[in-house]
């Protein structure tokens, strides 16, 4: 975990970007603290790379700051700035031998030659590639350049790694395994890492704290429990994980549970900050619904059984509402919901998070990804 | 502030388009010269002092017999030679691609020969051959000639082509019930189209242009360069300019048409208006409501 | 690996109706007439200038003559020169529309070649007519009183050269486009990551890997130089003739064709040396051809 004392190596102030008349980053706010590993998780077109970039030096802000240790960095070239990236096509020089594209960093700051042997034999190991030193990246596999990339940007020791989807090419069991070098990687040289991929259970496994980008916003930055367990708002609530969501305005408000009233009539969540008349949703992921097979106090939320698949030791069921809503529910293996009969739904108040749903005639009764 | 980032960035971005410019000015300079020279009223050779605006020597291109021939010649000969070397060299192309044979690295040798070696070499070379074997020298010479060096360029185009070529386009033609010679001309050759264009295309321009060739092997015919050669030791007479811009127009325009989407958007609003007529034949009734949706 | 494997047929028949027209006509009137060439550099010729059939080694010997000489080696300058202004306008200039302007890469690709439609003859004496004395350039330097006769532009070497190097620019131009445009962006950012300097990156990351460009260019302008007579007689006017006019001479008013042809083979050995040294340098023929 990072210290709570970590001071913040990047300040990223009110940066927007524009490309003519594209507004890719909006006013964005976000500390990168020293050792942690931020991942920023967002969808193509979110702005995520491009924020990367910015803070890279390949595409400069249209307004705004990034300061790398105190000092404000726009104004500098890439070879100006004390970071270095990976990025996704590895971009290897396929000119020059395995060693020499890890020492050219080095090299371009005149490091004495046998401190330059010294930092790459040295990481090299690090990464596992001491034998192929004297290869070419044509001779590696995309696995292997990956770690080559890698160790080329951490023998300089930068302030901050930045890391663009790295492991996008690489299939599912070596991605899963260098998802977890790179972690290991990251606590034992204490580097700062600034992560971005769409993958969100790379984001959830590796990081020690993610931001959320979508359309150029971000929506909100957490450890990982907190992004999923309290979303900020709607986008976040369905774009993490699984969720049900029921659409509403908050009637009333109790100390941090409120009422909203819903299609069907009214249900209870857990809120903070919202006030009474807002459109809201109530956002229950599905291990947290609970059902019965008689109707409950305070929900009324009634439908039938549709679908049940047995997923290993996990059984997904899909409940059908009057109004076409689709309930998607999540227990350990037990025996299925009733077919036969109507189906009455509910939560515990403190399962369930309150967010806000402005635009519910865009969102409708929007349900998030398939079923499996 | 990213001002003076930006500042030089945009330094950088304009003193490129400067140099691109100058660049382009020198290539085009000559160009340009010949162009204006086509308009220029001045009678006493060398023809180089500029006398004033006229039509004239364009005029004078019309009753210009010998170049005008010299003209047609090379046109006649560029056609003919691009025929020849397409077909052939298409064909050896996927020959050697398809078929496994030795002597790949000799015919690749053989080549290449045409494309590096100096002009001057081919030209005599081909001459004391045809003098040796008595062949009559004109036309056919020059064909034979023109084909020779134009051949390895469309061989290489085609083969490119060929290099992403997909073979199991073909299976299917034929599992479908394609003889192998449909199976050619319905897949394979459309397939290859651009390549055997680009090849066609070069051939083309190749041969319209070459000189030292030309020069040993013409006998008593003139192509155009060879007759803008002649001139050149006379001073050339404003009427070959006049010729040579109105040859520029023609590929310019050419190469404007091909490129432009004139074209293919012609084409498509002739079958939709076809269509369309079609459709209200067919539908008396809703005719009205068709041609709405169409539009 | 392609997805579905190339498989050869190997039926004798078709692949010889495909490939012998071709291979014949190459044989015809690619290697024979240059097995003519070689054999005539070893012949005579009698009082009336015919050639006769007589082993002599004469027309070698008559290579080694000081003014032919002297030829050799103003062609040789003649072609570096070229080459190397070539190369160095031409490299700028090829990154410059492939990658700095790649959004209209075509139009300016196309604008480079749309020149060499006209013919090039036409072309060359376009630069006569700019650069003669009683020409656009000395017309116009008079009468901004620049100077007040007219500058000897044409007739000398500097003319030559700047023939060749305008009639051969596309042939530099195309390979290293070609090669530049494959680079690929993530590398420069890459080398611009790690502390390299605009200069560095050009030296460190993209010239070595467009070396191949590099000398395809080289090659397909240094050779063509060593012959294109009609641009040293053009522009030159006899001061600055190549190895190209030696040639032709002995095949017009010289009337030696033996010694033409032996003229020719020190033209094919040079010829030869220098593709041998690109080939051994990892150079990729096909891209000659380009």
């Amino acid at each position: 975990m990072v210290p709570m004392s970590a001071e913040p190596i990047v300040q990223i102030r009110n940066i927007n970007k524009f490309y003519g008349d594209n507004h890719v980053v909006r006013d964005l706010d976000l500390d990168v603290l020293e050792g942690e590993f931020l991942t920023i998780l967002g969808s193509s077109g979110s702005g995520k790379t491009t924020t990367l970039r910015m803070v890279g030096g390949f595409e400069q802000p249209t307004s705004g700051e990034i300061l790398l240790g105190g000092e404000n960095v726009a104004d500098r070239e890439p070879y100006e700035r004390d970071v270095n990236t990976v990025f996704q096509s590895y971009a290897l020089f396929p000119h020059m031998t395995i060693f020499d594209n890890v020492a050219y960093g080095l090299k371009m700051r005149k490091v004495p030659k046998d401190e330059i042997v010294r930092r790459v034999t040295d990481i090299l190991a690090l990464v596992q590639l001491t034998a192929f030193e004297s290869r070419r990246p044509s001779q590696l596999s995309g696995g292997q350049m990956q770690r080559v990339a890698i160790a080329r940007a951490l023998v300089n020791h930068p302030k901050v790694l930045l890391l663009d989807e790295p492991l996008g090419a690489l299939d599912l069991k070596l991605r899963k395994q260098m998802q977890l070098e790179l972690k290991r990687l990251q606590r034992k040289l204490n580097i700062t890492f600034l992560y971005v991929t769409h993958d969100q259970e790379e984001a959830l496994t590796m990081s020690d704290r993610i931001g959320i980008m979508h359309d150029g916003v971000l929506e909100q930055v957490g450890v990982p429990k907190d992004i999923y367990e309290e979303p900020a708002n709607r986008f976040v609530a369905t774009f993490i994980g699984e969720t049900n969501l029921f659409d509403g305005v908050i009637s009333a408000v109790g100390g941090d549970i409120a009422r909203l009233t819903i299609e069907s009539g009214t249900v209870l969540g857990r809120c903070s900050g919202l006030k009474v008349g807002e459109m809201a949703a109530v956002s229950v992921r599905p291990e947290r619904m609970r059902f019965s097979t008689m109707p409950v106090d305070g929900f009324s939320i009634e439908g039938i059984a549709r679908e049940q698949v047995y997923v290993g030791s996990v059984l997904k069921s899909m409940v059908e509402l009057p109004n076409g809503q689709e309930v998607r529910l999540e227990r350990l293996a037990s025996d299925p919901l009733p077919a036969d009969g109507p189906v009455y739904l509910y939560w515990d108040p403190l399962d369930a998070r309150v967010v806000q749903s402005p635009d519910q005639a865009v969102y409708g009764a929007v349900q998030t990804a398939t079923f499996l | 502030m990213a001002l003076k980032r930006q500042l030089r960035e945009k330094l950088r971005h304009r003193g490129g388009i400067v140099y691109c410019a100058i660049i382009y000015g020198i290539l085009f300079l000559p160009i340009a010269v010949i162009v204006a020279n086509s308009f220029n009223a001045t009678d006493t050779k060398p023809y180089m002092s500029w006398k004033g605006f006229t039509f004239d020597w364009y005029a004078k291109l019309l009753s210009d017999r010998s170049l005008l021939s010299s003209f047609g010649n090379t046109m006649v000969l560029a056609i003919t030679t691009t025929i020849i070397a397409t077909v052939m060299g298409t064909i050896v192309a996927v020959g050697m691609y398809r078929y496994k044979f030795r002597g790949k690295g000799v015919i690749d040798g053989l080549l290449y020969i045409p494309v590096v070696i100096p002009e001057i070499v081919m030209g005599i070379s081909l001459l004391v051959l045809f003098t040796s074997i008595h062949l009559p020298q004109g036309m056919l010479s020059l064909v034979i000639a023109h084909v020779t060096f134009c051949l390895p360029f469309v061989i290489f185009n085609v083969r490119a082509r060929l290099d992403g070529y997909d073979q199991s386009l073909e299976e299917a033609s034929m599992d479908l019930g394609a003889n192998k010679l449909k199976t050619f001309f319905g897949v394979t050759l459309p397939m290859l189209a651009p390549g055997i264009a680009g090849g066609a295309l070069l051939s083309f321009t190749l041969s319209i242009d070459d000189v030292v060739v030309s020069f040993f092997v013409n006998g008593q015919t003139m192509t155009f360069p060879l007759k803008v050669m002649q001139s050149i030791k006379s001073g050339v007479a404003p009427d070959v300019n006049a010729l040579s811009t109105l040859i520029l127009i023609a590929t310019i325009l050419l190469v404007v048409l091909t490129q432009s989407k004139m074209v293919p958007n012609l084409v498509s609003k002739l079958r939709n208006r076809r269509a369309r007529t079609l459709r209200s034949q067919d539908c008396a009734g809703t005719s009205s409501v068709n041609m709405k949706e169409e539009s | 690996m392609k997805l579905s494997s190339h498989e050869f047929r190997s039926n004798t028949l078709p692949a010889a109706i495909t490939v012998i027209p071709a291979v014949a006509w190459l044989a015809l009137f690619v290697a024979i007439p240059l097995v003519y060439i070689v054999v005539m550099s070893f012949c005579s010729i009698d009082e009336y200038y015919n050639v006769t059939f007589q082993f002599t080694l004469g027309n070698y010997a008559n290579l080694l003559n000081p003014s032919y000489v002297q030829i050799y080696v103003q062609s040789l300058v003649i072609a570096a020169l070229s080459t190397i202004i070539c190369l160095a306008l031409g490299y700028p200039f090829a990154y410059l529309i492939s990658r700095t302007f790649k959004e209209h890469k075509v139009i300016l690709y196309m604008l480079v070649i749309i020149p060499f439609w006209t013919n090039s003859l036409i072309r060359i004496y376009g630069w006569r007519t700019f650069l003669g004395a009683s020409g656009f350039l000395n017309a116009a330097l008079m009468s901004l009183h620049v100077v007040n006769e007219p500058v000897d532009f044409l007739f000398n070497q500097g003319a030559t050269i700047l023939g060749m190097t305008y009639d051969l620019f596309p042939f530099m131009v195309l390979p290293l486009y070609t090669a530049i445009e494959k680079l690929d962006e993530a590398q420069i950012e890459a080398s611009s990551d790690l502390g390299a300097h605009g200069l560095a990156t050009l030296f460190k990351v993209v010239v070595p890997q467009t070396v191949s460009g590099i000398f395809s260019g080289c090659i397909m302008v240094f050779i063509p130089s060593l012959g294109a007579f009609y641009i040293s007689d053009i522009l030159g006017g006899g001061n600055s003739d190549v190895i190209g006019n030696l040639i032709q001479r002995q095949f017009q008013s010289g009337n030696n064709w033996p010694l033409g042809a032996a003229l020719s083979i020190i033209l094919i050995a040079i010829t030869l040396l220098l593709v041998k040294v690109y080939q051994c340098s990892g150079g990729d023929m096909e891209s000659l051809g380009v």
